[in-house]
């Protein structure tokens, strides 16, 4: 048993309800951080380690330190609850279970950052949380969490929850705060960063939902025993939601100290593959991440055997590694066409491409309709360096990290399994109906059955 | 832009159809709520209300005609052509009319891992209907969308506010027969 901080009272009955979350010492991590000042507590959290959750792994402390404070402009905190990353759902969980995990993350993180509005921008599709985020406010408002003078420390803070609806892109931290301005959701060129010229033309701060939950463990063990937990400077616990082809999907908590393969086989996590099946690839972090097949998932090409976590996962670059990135752990059994998953994948982005910049909204467009062709039985040898080619023209060249996210599934699909697409290509009417198989299976008899 | 104007003024004529209100304005319930959303943000600021507010009129009208966004614009004092803009960029806003029950099946890797294909065409053979279509009696649409992050519990659909998971042919089968007794409830 993995060393738990944000899930450990998640099955306590009426957990989402404060009266038991306070009793459970709910809103202490509150408590201290009034008694702190504010640039104690940022200090806290860059000791911790703490790496943004939504993807980017960037230090949490150092981007709170970032903050322009100029005399007499309002900052705001926002919370980053845009998950749309195919692969992640545990931001939802957090907030449909914990929802006063992460009031009470919210409060301690405005109070460091001076924010007296702030804002959760939760994705339109959830539609029914809004109500159970808005009711936990309402308690923490009702016991003297929020609202004027919390708890007498002469510190004011409103919560404010907003809905998206239906844009991928408004994940990208400019384009939610141009989607919470009213806007299309059309990322800015950086810089000014937000935590110059944010929402509203001020300072802002923008984190996931996951990191504003792990401010409370934080706060609560101080930031040099949090810094403990993990290895390396993957520290603290971060939030897995597992999916695909797998016993038991679901977001579970791991302490980033176990290997990919203990997660993937013991009954403690994912359960293995159903059916007796093995396993064929898997993307670690969310859609956007290079897809790994089954012997570099398990171990690195050093040889070494892979972790879950951020320096163990992206072990290789992206020539051999992938990515931790938000977390979505998508397994893909011997069943599975990578060619035509890569294909769901390659429409995910060209439908969720805001249209900016050339080589993005016209790339993605083009990927899918290679991918298409391929996937039907359609393609030409060619089309296989063309798709190549069109993702080396998307990759660094927009505005925002869209056009990489779209880039790199389909780079790394192509590269580990090149042949999947020849046998396509090669093969253009058996391809409908069979699969190309598990040839990249290089240590089966080494893996766990 | 000939061709823009005559689509929505068709689209206005539509509402007659499906809609019981022929007049695109809010009860004095949802105009307090209006106001109560402009006050989360500075003065003057009050077009980052705009995609909460959409939501209500979506609510309250099923869809959104153009006379529906000029009518919001107005509400916020901004310019028509900034309500259009944010209503076209985002996929939830419905710019024609739909069923009252709208079907939105996520089609994904993660989902098509886990057999959205199946699912999709089920519903298509059990309803008569292609993708993005409307049942006749109005009752139907059938979208498909991309990924709803419920991922670990494929397949699955948004069915207005909430998600149906784990979907099965039996599953969809009883969200049908709801659908259809929730409809007969209410005439």
């Amino acid at each position: 048993m993995g060393v738990k901080l944000l899930l450990d009272k998640a099955h306590v009955e009426g957990i989402r309800y404060y009266d038991v979350y306070r009793r459970e010492g709910g809103y202490r991590s509150v408590e201290k951080a009034l008694k702190m000042s504010p640039a104690d507590i940022v200090e806290e959290v860059k000791k911790s380690g703490l790496r943004g959750r939504g993807g980017a792994g960037f230090p949490a402390g150092m981007k709170w330190s970032f903050i322009a404070k100029p005399e007499g402009v309002p900052r705001h905190l926002v919370c980053n609850a845009d998950e749309s990353e195919p692969g992640t759902f545990k931001d939802r969980y957090l907030m449909e279970f914990l929802p006063h995990l992460l009031i009470e993350g919210l409060i301690v993180a405005s109070f460091a950052l001076g924010s007296n509005a702030t804002y959760i921008y939760i994705r339109g599709e959830y539609a029914w949380i809004p109500d159970i985020l808005e009711q936990a406010i309402n308690e923490a408002k009702a016991n003297g969490w929020l609202g004027k003078n919390i708890q007498g420390s002469g510190f004011d803070c409103e919560i404010y929850v907003q809905r998206g609806a239906g844009a991928y892109i408004c994940g990208e931290e400019t384009a939610l705060i141009e989607s919470l301005e009213g806007k299309r959701g059309n990322p800015r060129i950086k810089p000014p960063f937000p935590a110059v010229k944010g929402v509203w033309d001020r300072p802002t701060v923008v984190n996931n939902v996951e990191t504003l939950a792990a401010v409370v463990p934080v706060i609560n063990m101080g930031g040099e025993e949090y810094s403990k937990i993990g290895v390396g400077k993957s520290t603290g616990t971060k939030l897995i939601s597992a999916c695909g082809n797998i016993n038991k999907p679901g977001v579970y908590e791991i302490d980033m100290t176990i290997s990919v393969e203990e997660f993937v086989y013991s009954d403690e996590y994912c359960g293995g593959i159903p059916n007796g099946k093995r396993l064929k690839a898997c993307i670690p972090g969310g859609s956007s991440v290079p897809i790994l097949p089954a012997n570099l998932l398990f171990k690195t090409a050093k040889g070494e055997q892979r972790m879950m976590n951020y320096e163990s996962l992206s072990d290789g670059g992206f020539a051999t590694g992938s990515m931790m990135g938000s977390g979505g752990f998508i397994v893909l059994d011997e069943d599975q066409c990578v060619v035509k998953h890569t294909l769901t994948l390659a429409r995910f982005y060209r439908h969720e491409s805001c249209g900016q910049c050339s080589p993005c909204r016209e790339g993605t467009g083009w990927m899918e309709k290679i991918l298409k062709n391929i996937e039907t039985g359609k393609g030409k040898m060619t089309d296989i360096d063309l798709l190549w080619d069109i993702q080396r023209k998307i990759e660094g060249n927009t505005i925002c990290p869209l056009g990489d996210a779209a880039a790199w599934p389909v780079a790394a699909a192509i590269r580990h399994f090149r042949d999947e697409f020849e046998w396509h290509v090669n093969n253009p009417e058996l391809c409908l109906t069979q699969n190309f198989g598990l040839a990249h299976y290089a240590d089966a008899r080494e893996v766990v059955a | 832009m000939e061709k823009t104007r005559l689509y929505w003024s068709f689209s206005n004529f539509q509402i007659f159809k499906f809609s019981n209100y022929t007049m695109s304005q809010f009860s004095e319930e949802r105009l307090a709520k209006v106001k109560e959303i402009i006050a989360r943000y500075p003065d003057g600021k009050q077009k980052s209300a705009l995609l909460p507010v959409l939501h209500l009129a979506q609510e309250q009208f099923g869809w959104l005609s153009s006379e529906t966004m000029d009518y919001v614009a107005g509400l916020l004092k901004i310019e028509p052509i900034e309500v259009y803009e944010v209503a076209t960029f985002y996929s939830m806003y419905n710019l024609k009319p739909v069923g009252k029950y709208m079907f939105e099946v996520c089609q994904t890797g993660p989902c098509m891992v886990r057999g959205s294909e199946d699912i999709i065409e089920y519903i298509k053979q059990k309803l008569g209907i292609k993708v993005g279509e409307t049942t006749p009696d109005g009752l139907f649409t059938l979208k498909t969308v991309e990924c709803l992050g419920a991922c670990g519990y494929a397949p699955m659909m948004q069915l207005g506010k909430h998600y149906r998971e784990h979907l099965t042919k039996e599953k969809v089968d009883a969200i049908i027969e709801e659908c259809r007794r929730n409809a007969a409830a209410n005439n």
